[in-house]
C-alpha cells in the first residue's frame, strides 16, 4: 500500500468533520432558502390576490373614466403610503366597467387620463392608449393591464394585490386574438 | 519621541506589520508610471472610503422603513445639524465614484493594462464596476421618493420580461407582491451590507494583484507583450528604471485624491443634497419619474428602441456587454499595449462615449415624452391666427382642446413627440391631413372616435393654414381637377 492511500485516524476525523459540517449546512439551508424565497412561494400558495371594493356604481358616471384608489390587501407594518394604489375606472355603461392599472404596459410609469382627447398618456417614454385601454402609440407592446371586476350589491369590486408588469404579456403568449 | 518609538515597538512586536508595510511601500515601480494618468484607481478607493464614512453617518439618522424613510430624509435635510451636507457629500460622492471608476476603466483599457499577466485584475475590475453601479441604483432606491418608487416599478417591469422566471424574479426583487416596505428593506440590506461587503473583498483582491504583479508599465509603441518574456522584462524594468512607490509615485495619488475630495465637497456645498422629491405615494400619479444621471442613457434607450427589439435588447444586451468585458483580456491578452497603435480600441471608446453621451443628453429634455400640460399651458401663438376665418379659429380651439400640443409643437412650444406643425400644410395635403387625424399612424393615435365630423373639418381648416408666408400649401393636382368640374360650394374651398 502506498503512502497516499493510507487512512490515518486524524485524516479520517478531518473528513468526518467536513462531512458533518456539510450535513448541518444542508439542513440549515432548507429553512434559510425557504425564508429567502418566501415572497415568491407565498404568492403561489395562499396568493396575494383579493377582491376589494372600489366604490358604489353611482360614484362612476356613465361613459367617463375616473381615478379610484384602494388599499393593497397584503400589508406589512413598514409599508406606509406605498400600499395605497390607484387605478383608472371606466364605466362603459350600466354595470359594464373596465378597470385599468395606472402602470404603463411598457415600464410601469403612471399613465394619466385626458378626457378631452380620450387618451391615456404616459409621461416616461410616451406610451399612449385609447379610452378602452388598447394601445394607441409609443413603445408599449400591448394595451393597459385590466383588473378583473364584478358588481355586487351596487359595489364595484376588483381582484387586486399584485403589481402589474409585462410578465403578464409573456403569460398570454400563444393566446393572440384571432384577427391580430 | 522616544516614548512614541517604544510604544510603536511594543505594538509591532505583537502585530508584526511594520515589515510588510515597509515592503509594500518601498516596492519598486517603473519610473514612467509615476504619471497623472495613474491616479484614478487610488481616487476611486478614496471616494469609496468617503462613501463608507458618510454612509455610516447617514445610517445613524435614516430609517429604512417605507413609512418613515422619506420623513427621515427630510429630517436630515432640515433638522439635523449639517445633515444636508453629509447627504450632499454622499450623493455627490456617488456620482464622482461612478465617473472616476469609468475613467479608470478607460485609462486601463487604452493603456493595455488588462493584458497578460493582469487579466484577472481586469476581470475583478469589471465586477467592481458592476458593484459600483449596483450601489448607485440601490442608493437611489434608499432615497425613497417618487423617483425611487417608479424607478423600482421600471426595474420590476424589466425583470418581469425574463422568460418563465419573470414573475418570480419580480416578487424576489420586491420582497412581496408590490413595491412596499419590504422592497425598501431589502434594498437597504443590499446597499449597506451585501454590495459594500463584496466591494471590500473585491477591492482587496484587486489591490493585492496590483502589488503582486506590479503596476502596468507605461505602454511604449512597439514594445509588445509576450507571455514568455513579459514578466522577466517587467522585472528588469523595475530594476534598471524603477523607484520605490513611496514617495516617488504616491505623491501624485495623494494630490489627486485630495483634489477629488475637495471637488465632492465643493459640489455638495454649492449644489446641495439630491432630493428627496415627492412622497412615495402611488396614488399621486402627477409625476414624471426620471432616473439619476448615470442611468439616464438607459431611460433614453428604452424610449428609442423599436418595441419589438426592446425585450431582447434588455435581456441579451447586458449579458453580451458583460461577457465582452470579461472576455477582453483573453481575446487580446498579448501584443501592442499603446493606444497610439490600437486605433480600434480608441474608436471603440469614442463610439461608446459619444453614444452614451448623446443618449444622456437626449434624456435631459426627453423629446419622446408628451408634455402633459402643453395643451393648457401653451396657447396657440397669435401669429398663426392673423386674418383667419371663424372656422379656422374653431379649428385652433379643437387643436388646443384635444391636446394636440402635448405631442406637437407650434411656434416652438409644445411637445416634441410628433413633428412640429408650423409648416405641416407644406408636407400634407388637406386629404392627407384628414386621413392622418382620423386614422393616425406613424406613431400617432387615431382620433376618429374622439372628433366629430365638424371638429375634424374645423381642425383641418386650421392645419392647412400652417405654412410659411412665401411657401404654398401642398395640394393634390388631381383633386384640383375634380374640384373644377364639381359644382361650386359642394366641397370646402382651399384657403
Amino acid at each position: 500500500m502506498s503512502q497516499e492511500n493510507t487512512v490515518t485516524r486524524r485524516g479520517l476525523f478531518m473528513k468526518l468533520g467536513i462531512l458533518f459540517n456539510g450535513v448541518v449546512a444542508a439542513a440549515l439551508a432548507v429553512p434559510i432558502v425557504g425564508f429567502v424565497l418566501s415572497s415568491v412561494t407565498r404568492g403561489r400558495g395562499k396568493g396575494y390576490l383579493s377582491w376589494l371594493p372600489l366604490g358604489r356604481v353611482s360614484e362612476f358616471p356613465e361613459g367617463e373614466t375616473r381615478l379610484a384608489t384602494f388599499r393593497n390587501p397584503y400589508v406589512t407594518p413598514t409599508d406606509g403610503k406605498t400600499v395605497d394604489t390607484a387605478c383608472w375606472v371606466r364605466r362603459v355603461g350600466g354595470e359594464q366597467f373596465q378597470v385599468f392599472a395606472v402602470n404603463c404596459a411598457h415600464l410601469g410609469c403612471p399613465v394619466r387620463w385626458f378626457p378631452q382627447s380620450g387618451l391615456f398618456m404616459c409621461p416616461c417614454h410616451g406610451g399612449v392608449y385609447y379610452r378602452d385601454g388598447s394601445r394607441a402609440s409609443g413603445p408599449p407592446e400591448r394595451g393597459l393591464f385590466e383588473y378583473p371586476y364584478k358588481v355586487e350589491n351596487g359595489l364595484v369590486t376588483i381582484q387586486a394585490g399584485e403589481l402589474h408588469t409585462p410578465a403578464e404579456s409573456a403569460a398570454l403568449l400563444g393566446k393572440k386574438p384571432p384577427c391580430a | 519621541m522616544r516614548l512614541i518609538g517604544q510604544i510603536g515597538e511594543w505594538f509591532d512586536r505583537r502585530l508584526q506589520l511594520a515589515a510588510p508595510i515597509r515592503e509594500v511601500s518601498e516596492h519598486r515601480v517603473p519610473r514612467n508610471t509615476a504619471s497623472w494618468f495613474y491616479v484614478f484607481g487610488s481616487a476611486a478607493l478614496t471616494i469609496f472610503m468617503l462613501q463608507v464614512v458618510t454612509g455610516i453617518l447617514l445610517a445613524m439618522i435614516y430609517v429604512p422603513s417605507g413609512a418613515e424613510a422619506w420623513s427621515s430624509l427630510q429630517a436630515l435635510n432640515h433638522d439635523v445639524t449639517l445633515g444636508w451636507f453629509v447627504r450632499a457629500i454622499h450623493g455627490w460622492g456617488s456620482n464622482f465614484m461612478v465617473a472616476v471608476v469609468l475613467i479608470h476603466m478607460v485609462q486601463v483599457f487604452l493603456f493595455g493594462a488588462y493584458k497578460f499577466p493582469r487579466e484577472l485584475t481586469w476581470i475583478v475590475g469589471v465586477f467592481l464596476l458592476l458593484m459600483t453601479l449596483g450601489m448607485a441604483f440601490s442608493g437611489q432606491v434608499l432615497r425613497f421618493d417618487q423617483d425611487a418608487y417608479w424607478g423600482l416599478g421600471i426595474g420590476a417591469s424589466i425583470a418581469s420580461r425574463v422568460p418563465v422566471m419573470g414573475p418570480a424574479i419580480v416578487k424576489m426583487m420586491l420582497g412581496g407582491p408590490i413595491i412596499a416596505g419590504a422592497t425598501l428593506s431589502r434594498f437597504f440590506a443590499l446597499h449597506v451590507f451585501v454590495i459594500p461587503g463584496t466591494l471590500f473583498l473585491l477591492i482587496g483582491v484587486h489591490l493585492l494583484m496590483v502589488l503582486k504583479l506590479g503596476i502596468n508599465d507605461w505602454p511604449m509603441p512597439g514594445r509588445l507583450v509576450k507571455r514568455a518574456t513579459y514578466e522577466a522584462e517587467y522585472h528588469q524594468l523595475t530594476k534598471t528604471d524603477g523607484e520605490p512607490f513611496v514617495p516617488y509615485a504616491i505623491w501624485k495619488d495623494l494630490f489627486f485624491s485630495a483634489f477629488i475630495l475637495l471637488a465632492v465637497a465643493a459640489c455638495a456645498v454649492y449644489f446641495g443634497p439630491f432630493g428627496p422629491s415627492g412622497v412615495p405615494d402611488p396614488t399621486i400619479i402627477q409625476t414624471v419619474p426620471k432616473p439619476d444621471y448615470f442611468f439616464l442613457w438607459l431611460y433614453a434607450l428604452l424610449s428609442l428602441l423599436p418595441p419589438s427589439m426592446e425585450t431582447p435588447a434588455l435581456l441579451i444586451g447586458p449579458v453580451v456587454a458583460i461577457a465582452g468585458l470579461l472576455l477582453l483580456p483573453f481575446l487580446s491578452g498579448e501584443g501592442e499595449k499603446s493606444w497610439r497603435r490600437r486605433p480600434i480600441a480608441v474608436l471603440t471608446v469614442l463610439l461608446i462615449a459619444v453614444t452614451l453621451g448623446t443618449f444622456t443628453q437626449l434624456a435631459g429634455h426627453a423629446p419622446w415624452s408628451p408634455q402633459m400640460n402643453a395643451w393648457s399651458g401653451a396657447p396657440v401663438p397669435d401669429k398663426f391666427l392673423h386674418g383667419s376665418t371663424a372656422l379656422q379659429r374653431q379649428g385652433a380651439l379643437v387643436f388646443q382642446g384635444k391636446q394636440c400640443r402635448n405631442c406637437h409643437s407650434l411656434g416652438e412650444s409644445g411637445g416634441q413627440r410628433g413633428p412640429a406643425l408650423d409648416s405641416v400644410a407644406v408636407r400634407l395635403t388637406q386629404d392627407q391631413l384628414i386621413r392622418q387625424v382620423i386614422q393616425g399612424g406613424g406613431n400617432m393615435p387615431a382620433y376618429g372616435k374622439n372628433l366629430s365630423p365638424a371638429e375634424t373639418t374645423a381642425l383641418v381648416a386650421f392645419l392647412v393654414t400652417l405654412h410659411p408666408a412665401g411657401q404654398a400649401a401642398a395640394r393634390d393636382a388631381a383633386r384640383d381637377a375634380v374640384l373644377k368640374e364639381a359644382p361650386q360650394g359642394s366641397v370646402p374651398a382651399q384657403p
